[in-house]
């Protein structure tokens, strides 16, 4: 799975403004097992490098956007996480592998509750679950130096920007379940102005030729 | 047993027809769109397989008529909601349909089930026809009344219960019709209709507990999977069920594409849901303004910022947002149109403290009407027409809406809400932003045309396109955007990063500033799209933009064959979002209709004893042109109709009905009519009246769109009355040919209709699709015209 991904960089890199995923991104996706994360009678398709339906309405991503998404967060040792939308939490794991702390909250309370647990027994000492509202972020913990909102919502809330630290980065996927349409890259400068960023996964430019 | 069970063949044709009806609600509720092609297909192979059975077992069932056609009528009702249940239980899932190819199959399960109840019912019908042979007209006769009753009644019945309960209802009516015809038929023993009504009664009193569950990604479920989400209010019509959530623990905060630079957030809202999807937004207001700053950091505020206290026009006013942004900004006075009465009545009366009496304001004023028709009869002018953005974000960026008709973004429609300005006026319209950019330059090149028809000379003059990280606003003004206009626009999207995609005397480097893409595609797309090289930029576009009109009015249809195969290759570098599932499916839905009408309706014949009795080339040819030609048109008009009934249920139920029941007339006339060339004449007639039904239909839609449903209800049966006894003219005359000439070919006559009939309607969808509602019909003609020629060959 993790060698598709990879192929499937070079494609996307003009796009993604990266020349491949950081040695970190691919080092976490070797060392994450997806099949931890999908429920038992998808673990024979856990490594398709597609999204999967994980119960209530919910999927885990594909690990192509989900490779992007880390990817586009550049996350460092030491650097705090917040996830809103922990999910499965296999995006929770992937970035634990990198950053030093992860703090993820889940809205659905059965799928926050799983993934808290989930997490816990695969040995996740750096990463704090929540259930709740993801709205009001996790003030306690804040300022973080990267922020994902995978789960949806109208607006991005004025409250997770000003826990984003001068120089951080939030990247939120924009489209429906199975269908992430583009992703949108949030840098908050060190003025504290922000500034947003819209990419498109796929290399697929639609305007062909002169006009 | 020498009279035909009349009544009971009346209830059996009426439950079917209304069957047929009820799914394509069910289907609205449960996945994202109405499949009406998928349903009618699904009925006319049950229908056909029912006529194959029924010629290979005719000797056998004749024996034991009475009890077989107990049985199938008791099928039918059974099977219609355990259809409905078991197809609910297979987990297909639209969104998955290009990851996962087990969909296919779930898929085609479900169209088999479908197929089901019709099956059950045609068998029934087909039954007492072969029986009573000597009576069939009078049999015919109630069997299209009931139909006809059927399939109009059920409208009415949604008005007063939810479509799972009609479902249930139903059920009690075929097990009546059971009854009834145990009781006409004078079966045996006597208890047997006691026992049939005993159930019906058990079923209207214990089945109420059927539930529609809609998809598990559908945005009301997801939102009720929320910890503290409870519905508070429940409604039902034909138009939609609506569902209202409300959240005190996470409470619903709806400002779509607010501006990053907010710092304001919503205040409490309820979350409104039709058919599951939504939500828009019912905000509490309680006369504060100030609290509704929020509304001021959308793109769709723009207009506001260059008009002095406007009268403002708002279209699919829904649960009030776009009505308190008017208010926010000053508007002098607000027009809100909404096609739900269920929905307004919310914020007028249910929640209307809540709503702190928004529609009762004084310079607010509520009309329920639909938009097109409103526009066309209003004689106000307005100084801002908003078209409001209430499809929900997901199902839009998905696809969802790509084989639904919407008449809200046709150049025709675009025309009618210009028309409707004042001096200096302008219209708004706000669209999800999809990446590559699809929805907002459509919009752009149906406004471009628009402009274009109204005989504007500069249209680049007078619009302006802005975009935010997820929405787009397109502003047409009626007269050209000036230097302070211009400059109001750059500082409305300075203050709150927005784009200009587009505006009057714009430059290169003021495009793509604030939401950064690779390239600033909206700006180049607006450029491209006003140049002379407009037609070879669309044509070469990956995506289908070229604008919507009321010929074709699928807007959100942005597939491209062509961009297909290179999507489909990159479906794992995230290419696959970008493909329209729906279009797909309806492909896929065509081949499976097209297998699973030889497999049951042709092939049982060809191995039976009937191969000996093969027909002739033209025969075959025949019967399969008008089948086809048939149904290409009872689906164009159906969509057709869609733009003046309002809502493709109206027109599903009031053309099947109107088809079916003149059609009907057709055949009986034609069997009383001896003139030689009566078939060449009806087509003639036909033709004719197509062809003058395409020229004057948009004008008279134009003109009576704003009479009461009743009265284009009956405006719409009376307009297809003449065409529909023409189109059946052709298939009783040519059986009656054909039982003269060699009448052990007459079941193949019926199965070739019957497959023709199967794939017609899903091939004339996508047909429409691709060239337009005047081209099917046109091409109806034409196949109308072959068989005329086939029918020579008869002899």
């Amino acid at each position: 799975m993790v060698e598709e991904v990879l192929a499937d960089t070079a494609a996307t890199s003009s796009y993604s403004g990266s020349s491949a995923f950081s040695h970190d991104v691919i080092a976490a996706m070797k060392k994450v097992e997806r099949h931890h994360f999908v429920p038992s009678e998808l673990t024979a398709v856990a490594y398709h490098n597609r999204p999967l339906p994980i119960g209530y309405g919910q999927t885990i991503s594909q690990p192509f956007i989900v490779a992007l998404m880390t990817d586009l967060m550049r996350v460092k040792a030491g650097d705090r996480v917040l996830e809103i939308g922990t999910g499965s939490g296999y995006q929770a794991a992937i970035l634990a592998e990198i950053a030093g702390s992860v703090y993820s909250i889940e809205i659905i309370e059965p799928l926050g509750k799983q993934a808290g647990e989930r997490l816990k027994s695969l040995g996740y000492r750096n990463v704090q679950t929540r259930v709740g509202d993801g709205y009001y972020g996790w003030p306690e913990a804040a300022p973080f130096d990267a922020i994902i909102v995978t789960a949806a919502a109208s607006h991005v809330p004025p409250p997770l920007l000003q826990q984003l630290k001068p120089g951080g980065r939030m990247v939120i996927p924009l489209g429906t379940q199975f269908m992430t349409q583009y992703l949108m890259l949030v840098e908050k400068q060190q003025d504290g102005s922000v500034t947003s960023r819209q990419i498109l996964p796929v290399r697929f430019v639609p305007l062909t030729g002169g006009h | 047993m020498n009279r035909p069970p009349l009544i009971a063949i009346g209830l059996l044709a009426a439950c079917v027809l209304a069957y047929e009806v009820l799914l394509t609600r069910l289907f609205s509720i449960v996945l994202w769109h109405h499949f009406a092609y998928m349903i009618i297909s699904a009925a006319m192979l049950g229908y056909g397989a029912s006529g194959t059975l029924l010629t290979l077992l005719k000797e056998k069932v004749a024996a034991h008529f009475g009890v077989v056609y107990v049985m199938a009528a008791t099928a039918l009702a059974l099977l219609m909601p355990a259809a409905f249940l078991l197809a609910q239980q297979i987990p297909f899932n639209p969104l998955e349909l290009l990851w996962d190819k087990t969909q296919l199959a779930k898929l085609l399960a479900v169209y088999l089930l479908m197929m089901l109840p019709f099956f059950c019912g045609g068998l029934g019908i087909g039954l007492v026809m072969s029986h009573f042979g000597k009576q069939a007209s009078r049999i015919y006769a109630c069997d299209i009344f009931g139909a006809g009753v059927g399939s109009l009644g059920v409208i009415g019945v949604l008005f007063f219960i939810q479509p799972p309960q009609a479902l249930t209802a139903l059920t009690a009516l075929a097990l009546l019709a059971t009854a009834a015809a145990v009781a006409e038929l004078k079966m045996r023993p006597k208890w047997l209709m006691e026992l049939f009504i005993g159930l019906a009664v058990l079923a209207a009193v214990l089945l109420p507990g059927i539930r529609a569950h809609p998809s598990a990604y559908k945005d009301l479920s997801q939102a009720m999977n929320i910890a503290g989400a409870r519905a508070v209010e429940e409604r039902s019509s034909p138009l939609g069920q609506i569902t209202v959530v409300e959240n005190t623990r996470v409470p619903l905060r709806h400002a779509p594409g607010m501006s990053l630079n907010a710092t304001s957030e919503p205040p409490p809202q309820l979350g409104v849901f039709v058919d599951g999807d939504g939500p828009s937004a019912l905000t509490r207001f309680d006369g504060d303004l100030t609290q509704l700053a929020y509304l001021d950091q959308l793109t769709s505020a723009l207009p506001y910022h260059l008009l002095e206290r406007p009268h403002v026009l708002v279209l699919g006013a829904g649960a009030g947002s776009d009505v308190l942004q008017a208010l926010y900004h000053g508007s002098v006075a607000v027009d809100a149109v909404e096609l739900d009465h269920n929905i307004a009545n919310l914020v007028s009366q249910r929640f209307s403290g809540y709503a702190g009496n928004l529609y009762a304001l004084p310079n607010v004023r509520v009309y329920e009407a639909e938009a097109r028709g409103f526009v066309n009869t209003s004689h106000e002018r307005y100084d801002l027409v908003q078209v409001a953005l209430l499809d929900s974000f997901g199902t839009a960026s998905a696809g969802l809406y790509g084989l639904s008709e919407n008449y809200l973004y046709t150049v025709e429609a675009l025309q009618a809400y210009l028309n409707r300005l004042a001096p200096g006026g302008m219209l708004a319209v706000t669209r999800w932003l999809t990446l590559p950019p699809r929805d907002a330059l459509k919009l752009f090149a149906t406004a471009v045309t628009a402009l274009e028809r109204d005989g504007v000379v500069n249209p680049a003059a007078r619009l302006v396109m802005i975009r935010g990280w997820k929405t787009v606003t397109l502003l047409v003004k009626n007269s050209d955007f000036d230097v302070r206009e211009v400059a109001s626009i750059k500082e409305f999207c300075r203050a709150r990063s927005f784009d200009p995609a587009y505006f009057p005397g714009m430059r290169a480097e003021e495009a793509n500033r604030y939401n950064i893409l690779l390239q600033p595609y909206f700006f180049e797309g607006a450029v491209a799209l006003l140049s002379p090289q407009r037609q070879g930029f669309i044509d070469q576009y990956k995506f289908y933009i070229e604008p919507a009109t009321d010929d074709r009015p699928h807007f959100f249809r942005f597939f491209k064959w062509n961009s297909a195969a290179e999507l489909f290759a990159l479906r794992e570098q995230g290419g696959m979002p970008l493909l329209d599932w729906s279009y797909p499916l309806l492909v896929a839905t065509l081949v499976q209709a097209i297998a699973a009408s030889i497999l049951l309706i042709l092939a049982p014949l060809a191995l039976s004893r009937c191969r000996r009795t093969l027909p002739s080339a033209p025969v075959a040819l025949y019967f399969l042109a008008i089948g086809l030609a048939f149904m290409f048109m009872e689906i164009a008009f159906i969509q057709k109709f869609v733009l003046f009934l309002a809502h493709p249920l109206y027109a599903v139920a009031v053309v099947l009905c109107a088809f079916l029941v003149f059609a009907a007339a057709g055949s009986w006339m034609a069997g009383r009519w001896q003139a030689e060339n009566k078939v060449a004449l009806a087509v003639i007639a036909m033709g004719a009246l197509a062809l003058l039904y395409l020229a004057i239909l948009p004008s008279l839609f134009r003109a009576l769109i704003h009479l009461p449903d009743a009265e284009k209800i009956i405006i719409s049966v009376a307009l297809i009355a003449p065409l529909a006894i023409c189109m059946g003219v052709p298939f009783s005359t040519g059986l009656m040919r054909l039982a003269g000439a060699s009448e052990e070919a007459v079941p193949w006559a019926w199965a070739l209709n019957g497959f023709a009939s199967v794939v017609g309607a899903v091939l004339a969808t996508l047909l429409a699709i691709h060239l337009g509602f005047a081209a099917v019909i046109l091409l109806a003609i034409l196949i109308y015209g072959m068989a005329c020629a086939a029918l020579r060959g008869f002899a």
